[in-house]
């Protein structure tokens, strides 16, 4: 047993405690979600361990264990450069939702908290597994607690966004689930690590054909994570009607399931496929990019535009991504995390707003930086840091990938160099509208500056963009490291190794000369 | 049978569960007039421990596998299997009545005595080893569920179920014993193996129209009892007029028996002639699952939601047996086991929830149940999502092990189409999910009495059964493989 159990589990049992505790008393159920997670949160950071003084390509924490005989399933979970950002943001994140939730959730108190800790459960498991069927677990895990998150806290139309966001995300993954029993069938094992070794090898035979089409599956249950245009219509839904927390949760960590898989996945198995698509991937790329900006721009409802504005820089993740090139992969990993801690800090920002004022509508605010100016001087920063200004995280990250992109195709470049003067134009319209000009007598009223509490939420993040835009040495060696892996096979500057099985009999052949055989 | 045949005491052991019920089914008949009002408790005693006692012997039977009756039946890990799980049905059946039963002021020796009946009827079909004796076991599950289905006769929905029931499904077992007529005049035989023999001698097979419109005879009549398209029609009318405890066994155990039959009759006998069914089964379970889940979709009594999500999920073994391997076999063995415990599971809450004379069946009147009752719907949360196929439930390595199968024999449409279906019946489970969580009470919900013990103990063990189907499914998976052999 690692660490990494530790962390991986930890939810689960303090999910499973929560469930036994008595419903009648929210105040400690509130209290052991909170130090349960803070504790998790602090054996999370143990797993930067490893990476303090070098700085390993490879996996550590590995376990691998049998878990199902036939067909042979294991319990094999380990971390890399990448995951390990990506497990700790999860962790930070989750206390903080906790803390988001303290006066906000009122009914079935209990039932949100178990909630959320088996949501940590399935996506800290999601970064780690490194078996493709539990990977698949976790990926179903994860979607039944933020269904009931959306579908039960939510806003009015909150049944009709909680199914979408499930029968999306469950199309996507039956795809997924055909590509990975697939792979099986060809290779015998659903260790991820042997089914790379084995298909870059070329002792696991696929055609080109075979490889296009398992790509595609796994893409499109990617991208409809992610999510990419078109697939995206669900996100601004699911976002808008989720309450606070789940929208943080589900902006910050569960979107980066998609391009994680991506990264992880689909690029270094399909090498082929991936460089063969990656013109049209990267042109519907670019198409969220503007498309999300321009869709923000118009929002008249301040969650919505903050997730159109998620379509916008998930689409730099995924252009970054399909660059194959070292610094778009850094630059995507790097936009990852960013966009976890800055749109996390912006859907927080936004709760505030609505517990204060009941509205998500931008025309009912207006001068609130006259009544409440800390408040408005988080929103500030945050915002500042979404829209990327240097010294502030998005900054470094959006800069590295277009730099990537400059490498292979500077045409590219200039197009999504659009979307961040489009990000500044509505983030800084939506500024000045909610916080500028005159207050009116009632909003004044209403607006107390932050508390105690919520700048115990707040003060992390804006420490971490910070740090993150400043001593972005602290993180990316790491990364580099688990990049320069991954991006072996797919590499940009090379031309691709990979071989080709030969074309294989056509099946019909095959059957003639065994009419018995089965 | 030579006619100076002497049963040996191996055949009794072998035979002994059948046995016991039968004896313990026409005790109960006999004791009722015997017994006042106030001891009715007993007879649901006395059922369960036939029960009990028939599946000890259904697993000591195994410890002596082979042939009996001059090779009429035969014991192996299949039979077993599904007898233990039809013998486990009806246990489950007589925990979930008891408390409706005594609400519908209708509790009384019958019931139980048929539903020993029933099950004896699929313990020999999950054993018997030739047509005759199929025929036979088929009939006696049949004709008592005929009866049960129609069980409170002075209710109208229930007279239309059984009539519709018996009528169509005798028209069923028709054509399988015209297909009988057919096979044995082709071969010379009613033996499975026989049959099969019959067929791979070279020489002899070049003519396969007769053996093929046997199988074809005996396809509409299966094909008719597991519900399969498109001889389906009968599925949703009987499911929603019969009583809920007996859609809950319907659904469960002469499925579960009949698919039995299925498997070893076209795994066996009609093994040799593959090509020539393959493509009837494979396009009756693709439509079985589409007609099966586009029509759930629009359904709003659950029972009959339900019983459309019951015809899709026949078409999920149906592409299990599409894809005729041993993993296939094993594959809709495993499926059967986790679908009667969670369709168990889904039936008994609503058995539960119906009250007197089924008047709240609508999936409009379960608002609210996630919080007047968490343990009632936490439980039928469990048992909707292993419907779906989340992972860690049953119902999901259900699904993947079929489609695997189907993988491996090349069917990677019928995969494909299958799995997408399935992301189609998400659809209609969760807004069940959807109105008991995300709904406010109404007065449905308001006046439910807590649990019974018989259904709180069925609710335990299939939720449970479900969980580790879903975790440790090598535990009976394994079982499953080892006795997936059936051309011995």
């Amino acid at each position: 047993m690692t660490l990494l159990d530790v962390v991986i589990f930890l939810p689960l049992v303090a999910f499973l405690i929560l469930m036994a505790m008595p419903k009648e008393s929210p105040e400690g159920i509130r209290r052991f979600s909170l130090i349960s997670s803070i504790v998790v949160f602090i054996v999370s950071l143990g797993l930067i361990g490893p990476y303090w003084f070098n700085t390993p390509g490879k996996y550590v924490f590995e376990n691998n264990q049998p878990w199902i005989e036939t067909p042979s399933i294991r319990y094999h979970v380990a971390i890399d450069g990448i995951s390990l950002w990506l497990v700790i943001l999860s962790t930070l994140l989750t206390p903080l939702c906790v803390l988001v939730s303290w006066r906000y959730i009122e009914k079935h108190v209990k039932q949100f908290y178990a909630f959320l800790l088996l949501l940590e459960f399935g996506l800290v498991g999601v970064f780690c597994a490194l078996d493709l069927f539990l990977f698949f677990v976790f990926w179903e895990v994860s979607l039944v607690p933020m269904y009931f998150l959306i579908g039960v806290w939510g806003h009015d139309r909150r049944i009709y966004s909680a199914v979408k966001f499930f029968l999306y995300t469950m199309a996507g993954s039956a795809l997924m689930l055909v590509a990975i029993i697939y792979l099986y069938n060809a290779s015998g094992t659903f260790d991820y690590p042997k089914i790379l070794a084995g298909l870059q090898s070329g002792s696991i035979a696929v055609t080109s054909q075979e490889q296009l089409l398992l790509f595609l599956a796994f893409f499109i249950a990617f991208a409809i994570k992610v999510p990419l245009f078109p697939l995206h219509t669900w996100l601004p839904d699911a976002h808008v009607e989720a309450p606070t927390a789940g929208s943080v949760m589900l902006a910050s960590v569960m979107l980066k399931m998609g391009t994680f898989g991506l990264l992880r996945y689909c690029v270094p198995m399909f090498p082929n496929a991936a460089r063969n698509c990656s013109g049209w991937i990267s042109t519907l790329a670019i198409i969220g990019i503007i498309y999300g900006a321009l869709v923000a721009m118009v929002q008249p409802n301040m969650k919505k535009l903050v997730a159109y504005s998620s379509v916008s820089h998930l689409g730099f993740v995924v252009l970054g991504i399909f660059t194959f090139t070292q610094q778009g992969f850094d630059g995507a990993v790097y936009q990852m995390l960013n966009h976890g801690v800055s749109t996390g800090a912006l859907f927080i920002l936004v709760g505030f707003l609505y517990e204060r004022r009941h509205s998500l509508e931008i025309a009912s605010y207006g001068g609130v930086a006259t009544p409440a100016p800390k408040l408005s001087t988080v929103f500030m920063i945050t915002m500042l840091a979404s829209i990327g200004l240097p010294m502030l995280n998005n900054f470094v990250g959006e800069f590295l990938v277009l730099q990537g992109v400059a490498l292979v195709n500077m045409r590219m470049t200039a197009f999504a160099a659009i979307g961040v003067i489009l990000s500044a134009c509505y983030m800084l319209w939506l500024y000045q509208r909610v916080f500028f000009g005159k207050a009116t007598e009632d909003l004044t009223h209403h607006m107390p500056d932050l508390n105690l509490r919520e700048y115990a939420i707040i003060v992390p993040l804006i420490a971490l963009m910070v740090w993150m835009g400043t001593f972005s040495q602290s993180f990316i060696p790491a990364i580099s490291a688990s990049n320069t892996v991954l991006l072996g096979p797919v590499d940009a500057r090379r031309d691709l190794h990979v071989r080709i099985a030969p074309p294989v009999q056509p099946v019909a052949a095959r059957i003639e000369e065994t009419p018995d055989a089965r | 049978m030579p006619a100076n045949f002497v049963p040996t005491q191996a055949d009794y052991l072998r035979f002994l569960p059948e046995i016991i019920m039968v004896v313990v089914g026409t005790l109960i008949m006999l004791l009722q007039g015997m017994m006042g009002d106030n001891k009715k408790r007993s007879l649901t005693a006395l059922t369960l421990l036939g029960f009990a006692a028939a599946l000890a012997a259904a697993v000591m039977a195994n410890n002596n596998p082979g042939t009996s009756f001059t090779n009429m039946m035969v014991v192996d890990g299949f039979g077993t299997f599904f007898r233990v799980l039809v013998i486990a049905v009806g246990i489950l059946t007589v925990l979930s009545s008891s408390q409706y039963l005594r609400r519908e002021h209708a509790e009384s020796s019958e019931y139980y005595a048929l539903l020993l009946f029933s099950v004896t009827g699929q313990c020999v079909m999950a054993t018997a080893n030739e047509l005759i004796m199929i025929f036979i076991g088929l009939e006696i599950s049949s004709i008592a569920t005929y009866v049960l289905a129609g069980y409170l006769r002075d209710d109208k929905r229930n007279n239309e179920a059984a009539l519709k029931y018996f009528l169509l499904g005798s028209f069923a077992t028709a054509f399988f014993l015209y297909g009988v007529a057919w096979i044995y005049g082709t071969t010379g035989s009613t033996n499975l193996s026989d049959i099969r023999t019959f067929l791979v001698t070279p020489g002899v097979h070049r003519n396969l129209i007769l053996p093929g419109t046997a199988a074809a005879l005996m396809f509409v009549g299966l094909a008719f009892k597991v519900s399969a398209a498109p001889f389906q029609v009968w599925a949703p009318d009987v499911y929603q007029g019969a009583p809920a405890p007996v859609t809950l066994f319907m659904s469960a155990g002469p499925k579960a028996a009949a698919f039995a039959i299925f498997l070893r009759i076209f795994m066996t006998a009609f093994e040799p002639i593959t090509s020539r069914w393959e493509p009837f089964v494979w396009s009756s379970a693709l439509l079985t699952m589409i007609i099966g889940n586009f029509a759930a979709l629009t359904q709003t009594n659950i029972k009959r939601m339900l019983a459309y999500s019951s015809i899709a999920h026949a078409g999920y073994v149906m592409v299990a047996i599409t894809a005729h391997s041993q993993i296939g076999i094993a594959a809709a063995m495993f499926y059967l086991a986790a679908y009667a415990m969670m369709n168990i599971g889904a039936f008994a809450v609503i058995t539960h929830f119906s009250r007197q004379g089924e008047k709240f069946v609508n999936i409009e009147d379960m608002a609210g149940l996630g919080w007047k009752q968490p343990v009632t719907a936490g439980l039928f949360t469990i048992f909707l999502l292993s419907l779906i196929g989340v992972p860690l439930t049953g119902g999901f390595f259900g699904k993947f092990y079929i489609f695997k199968a189907a993988l491996d024999a090349d069917l990677v449409w019928l995969a494909v189409l299958g799995l997408l279906n399935s992301a189609v019946a998400a659809y209609y489970y969760l807004r069940v999910i959807v109105v008991m969580y995300m709904q406010e009470p109404g007065e449905s919900t308001v006046t439910l009495e807590p649990l019974s013990a018989g259904i709180r103990t069925t609710l335990w063990a299939t939720a449970l059964g479900t969980l580790i189907l879903g975790i440790f499914p090598s535990l009976l998976l394994n079982f499953a493989r080892n006795s997936s052999a059936l051309v011995k």
